[in-house]
């Protein structure tokens, strides 16, 4: 639990504590990552979410892999047929292969939530950093149009912008589909990700060796990017994890409200918003893309805990 | 080894109040804090200036004044004969070549995600004219031998090393683009007693070699005096005693002074049953708030109505011996030494 | 007033002590190993003396006191050898219910760090009060006229109107006056100081060393006070137990240490500090580091930074030599230390 650094700092509550306790002679250099990786790998929970994390990718990357099936094609006759031998998950409403649809479902989802995270970590990222940098009335400026868009319900905010820039009538391709779909999810979500940003720019920011750089004439490009980002990048690293888990749930969600993703696309959540009616009738075309879809929510959740785990200080 | 020589740090009268704002968008101000109010003093080439003074009196405001980390409210700060305070861009810049600094916490003052030759060698990255690169590393490690530190531990990480050591690399830092005047705000206050000795004699020789000008920032007043040639005492903002080490620490004028000298243990058990000390009572006041006319006088033995009416001026008085005290009943007492 | 205790339970064999700490052993079961802390640490305080436990950060006097308040955190810590006796009773081999009577009442306890020691969220009337509630069963009423008496004892001014004031409202040499009173409220027999002034003000500091002082007088308790400061110490203390790498490497009453120290990292710590009567040159300093807990050096933990370092150093832990009947040194070569002439 405890490495003896912090034990010694407070027993003992005195100035210099890690001089008694931390060799200072001991071999190769060791940076913070080193460490934050040093503590991950005794972890089971990091092992865990790990490999689950390289069967999802591994999913999403190689569906092939996994099944021969052609995921649309369907057989009417086989509609809603129960789990068998042939097919080992079932086959749903139109008599496509369930196994095939969860399978080639990883992708988009994890797609999905992928690159609405990165968009996130854009957005909220710069605007965190000018927000804690600058400062002064930018930064309230920035903080107040923040909490307008977290004002708005996640949901009712979707509705309205996918419902105008997208509507049901509409026939978009795949692609399009899913960039609005991304860029909904980011617009809505970067605000939480400024706040992070700019809480822990902040707390760089007024650290001594802030002060130091300055002292020696650093401009502000060299201080964004030499001292205030690679220390605050632990808790946006953090944040981002769970973030892709949370969304990859967030595009289900909108795809069972019938307003996110939608045929030709396959993902699990349409998959499950396709077969809520038939929940008493044939569970397994609802059960087993919901059992994927909360095993690899779960994954980044675990994963970004863990990560969390190693990188706060409190623990070493 | 002080006197005649050359001024290299001049400071006139230095104000700084920050202000008290409210406000979600528009911030108004509602008051300040006056942090540093009217502070003027010259530093020697060479030579050490102790500014003592407890929390709040505004020394580390002071130092954060002097790097130009914070701009004034008013006043000059001349280095070289020109105000940094008002200096901006490349001026500023080229500027901080002559004053650096060495902070008091080892542990916050060295960034964590950089190694010591990176850390070291950042003020040749910032100015890049000093040393050609090729040079850089060679010169990073001469400054880990001249600190102490094996040069060959440059690819190491901060909390690899122990407080003396990360200290020691502060140091390193600051003298990196061999500046006139290093301003050392509380170095070696966070460090075992054992340590502390270490640095201050670490200080002592880099003065004498490199004949560097010390602003010598600390609450402690025996490690002030061990290094100062000067002293400078603050209280809320203000310089209440100014003199050479002897004048300050064997003949104190001012009641504040007196006050914190008689304070200060001695690690002499003989003849402790006879020490006096002068308990102030209560705790300094607010500088957002402080007193009319002398700022001690909410604490002082001596107050009388003058006191409230009218600021006593820091300059030399009778009975103060020829050194400036600010008080107007300043007169020389030598509170440590009872025999 | 500690009539849970059985009398003289133990040995009774501690003629005129307080409190006697007999070769404690604490370790930290750490990751990367086995922290020995305390290893066989030894005093004793009698009522109305002052004995300060000097030591720099990492020597153990702080655990050694924690272990004593039976308030240090178990695991990572556990204590593997050793007797504590309060009035002759081992408080180690008490059930925590005694346990809990003699802290507060028996031995209590001020930290150096006030404003993380108090609540935030109650008023420090109410939590000087519930000391009285808990340990006495006071009324509401009685147990707040308590606490603003308490107050006003510890020279809280105009402590009635204070009395439903929050710690953050106060200074932080009257968040130490607080806590003290807390401590002193059940008028215990043994106060156990941590580095109480170390982070005040010298003029604060001054304030309540005096307060301290003053206290003891009026109820003669025993006074451990923990520091690493010097000068403190030489202030207040009757006796001093200086601790390095987790061992009291030398006791002995103040005036003879500070005259003439028997061991050479006491020896070495005098002459490393500044003082401000006098104006030195360059300062001794001890060189090298504290010692790294989880890697003690072989030997006297002391001997890699010893300038009276010999062969069997290295090799011989040094017992603490008796050099006369109050004064001890945990070092071969005290003679010489005393003699003053390094090898």
């Amino acid at each position: 639990m405890s490495e003896p650094t912090a034990t010694q700092d407070l027993i003992q509550g005195t100035p210099e504590p890690s001089a008694a306790a931390v060799p200072n002679s001991s071999g190769k250099p060791r940076s913070l990552w080193y460490d934050t990786w040093d503590i991950l790998k005794r972890r089971k929970i990091f092992w865990i979410s790990f490999v689950m994390l390289i069967v999802f990718l591994v999913m999403a990357a190689f569906p092939t892999l996994f099944t021969h099936k052609d995921p649309e094609w369907a057989t009417l006759a086989r509609s809603m047929e129960g789990p068998s031998e042939d097919a080992w998950f079932g086959f749903d409403l139109q008599g496509r292969d369930v196994f095939a649809r969860t399978i080639y479902g990883a992708r988009t989802s994890i797609i999905v939530g992928v690159l609405a995270t990165l968009g996130t970590v854009v957005l909220g990222g710069i605007a965190g950093v000018i927000a804690a940098y600058q400062g002064k009335w930018l930064d309230s400026l920035l903080s107040r149009v923040g909490e307008m868009f977290l004002g708005v319900p996640y949901v009712l905010g979707a509705v309205i912008i996918l419902g105008s820039v997208a509507p049901v009538q509409s026939n978009p391709g795949k692609t399009m589909i899913m960039t609005v779909v991304i860029i909904v999810l980011a617009v809505l979500g970067w605000p939480v990700l400024m706040r992070i940003a700019r809480s822990s720019i902040i707390q760089a920011k007024h650290q001594d060796y802030v002060q130091a750089a300055r002292a020696l004439g650093a401009g502000p490009f060299r201080i964004i990017f030499k001292h205030l980002l690679p220390n605050s990048l632990a808790p946006i690293l953090v944040y981002s994890t769970i973030t892709i888990g949370s969304y990859i749930g967030a595009e289900a969600t909108l795809s069972l409200l019938g307003i996110g993703l939608r045929t030709p696309v396959i993902s699990w959540g349409i998959a499950i918003a396709d077969h809520t009616r038939y929940i008493r009738t044939g569970a397994h075309a609802m059960f087993f893309p919901a059992a994927f879809l909360s095993l690899c929510v779960l994954t980044f959740v675990m994963l970004g805990e863990a990560v969390r785990d190693a990188l706060d200080p409190k623990l070493r | 080894m002080a006197t005649p020589s050359e001024v290299v740090l001049e400071v006139r009268d230095l104000v700084k109040h920050f202000p008290l704002t409210q406000g979600i968008l528009y911030k108004r101000q509602i008051g300040a804090i006056k942090a540093v109010d009217g502070i003027s003093f010259d530093l020697h080439r060479g030579e050490t200036l102790g500014i003592v003074g407890e929390s709040g009196c505004g020394k580390s405001t002071l130092a954060k004044l002097l790097m130009a980390l914070e701009r004034p409210t008013s006043g000059k700060v001349l280095v070289g004969g020109k105000d940094i305070a008002a200096a901006r861009g490349s001026e500023l810049k080229h500027m901080r070549r002559n004053i650096q600094m060495v902070m008091q916490d080892p542990y916050t003052s060295l960034n964590p995600r950089m190694t010591v030759g990176d850390i070291v060698g950042e003020p040749y990255e910032i100015h890049s004219e000093v040393v050609p690169k090729g040079d850089r590393r060679k010169r990073v490690q001469e400054l880990l031998e001249v600190v102490g530190l094996n040069p060959d531990h440059i690819n190491r990480y901060p909390h690899q090393f122990s407080g003396g050591q990360r200290q020691r690399i502060g140091i390193a830092r600051g003298l990196a683009l061999q500046p006139e005047i290093i301003i050392c705000d509380e170095p070696v206050s966070a460090l075992d007693v054992s340590i502390q000795a270490q640095v201050m004699n670490l200080l002592d020789g880099l003065q004498k070699e490199f004949n560097l000008a010390y602003i010598f920032i600390a609450h402690d007043l025996s490690v002030v005096r061990h290094i100062s040639d000067r002293v400078g005492v603050m209280y809320l903002g203000k310089m209440v005693e100014l003199g050479k080490d002897t004048e300050i620490y064997d003949r104190p004028s001012h009641p504040y002074t007196q006050a914190l000298l008689s304070a200060v243990p001695v690690p002499d058990p003989d003849g402790r049953e006879q020490r006096e000390r002068i308990i102030l009572q209560g705790d300094p006041p607010s500088p957002a708030n402080p007193p009319s006319g002398c700022r001690f006088r909410t604490r002082c033995w001596k107050a009388q109505d003058i006191c409230a009416e009218q600021e006593p001026l820091l300059e030399i008085r009778d009975k103060a011996g020829d050194h400036p005290s600010a008080c107007h009943f300043a007169e020389a007492a030598d509170v440590v030494h009872v025999n | 007033m500690i009539e849970v205790l059985p009398e003289s339970a133990g040995s009774g064999t501690h003629g005129g002590a307080l409190l006697e700490v007999d070769d404690l052993h604490v370790e930290f079961r750490t990751r990367a190993g086995v922290a020995k802390a305390v290893n066989g640490v030894t005093y004793s305080v009698s009522a109305g003396e002052t004995l300060a436990v000097l030591g720099e950060s990492g020597s153990g006097k702080s655990v050694t006191a924690q272990t004593i308040m039976g308030i240090l955190d178990m695991p990572p810590g556990k204590i593997t050898g050793g007797e504590i006796r309060f009035r002759g009773t081992d408080l180690l081999k008490l059930p925590e219910d005694e346990r809990r009577k003699v802290r507060g009442e028996g031995i209590s306890m001020i930290f150096q760090d006030a404003l993380s020691a108090l609540n935030p969220v109650f008023p420090v009337g109410w939590q000087i009060a519930e000391m009285f509630r808990i340990h006495r069963g006071a009324s509401r009423a009685d147990a707040k006229k308590k606490a603003i008496e308490l107050m006003d004892r510890v020279r809280i001014p105009a402590a009635k109107e204070r009395v439903s004031d929050y710690p953050h409202q106060f200074s932080g040499g009257m968040r130490q006056r607080i806590m003290i009173a807390m401590a002193i409220a059940l008028d215990p027999e043994v106060l156990i100081a941590d580095e109480p002034t170390t982070a005040l003000d010298v003029t604060v500091q001054a304030q309540i060393m005096e307060l301290l002082a003053e206290l003891q007088r009026d109820s003669n308790m025993g006074l451990i006070l923990i520091t690493h400061d010097l000068g403190v110490v030489a202030d207040v203390a009757d006796k001093i137990a200086v601790m390095y790498g987790g061992r009291i490497v030398e006791n002995a009453p103040v005036h003879d240490l500070y005259r003439n120290p028997a061991h050479p990292y006491t020896k070495g710590l005098l002459e490393s500090i500044p003082r401000v009567d006098l104006k030195g040159q360059e300062l001794y300093a001890i060189k090298g580091m504290p010692p790294n807990l989880l890697d003690m050096p072989s030997g006297c933990a002391f001997h890699p930074r010893c300038p009276y370092r010999q062969e069997t150093c290295t090799t011989d832990v040094p017992p603490l030599h008796t050099i006369s009947g109050t004064r001890g040194s945990a070092c071969h070569f005290w003679r010489e230390v005393l003699d003053g002439d390094a090898q």
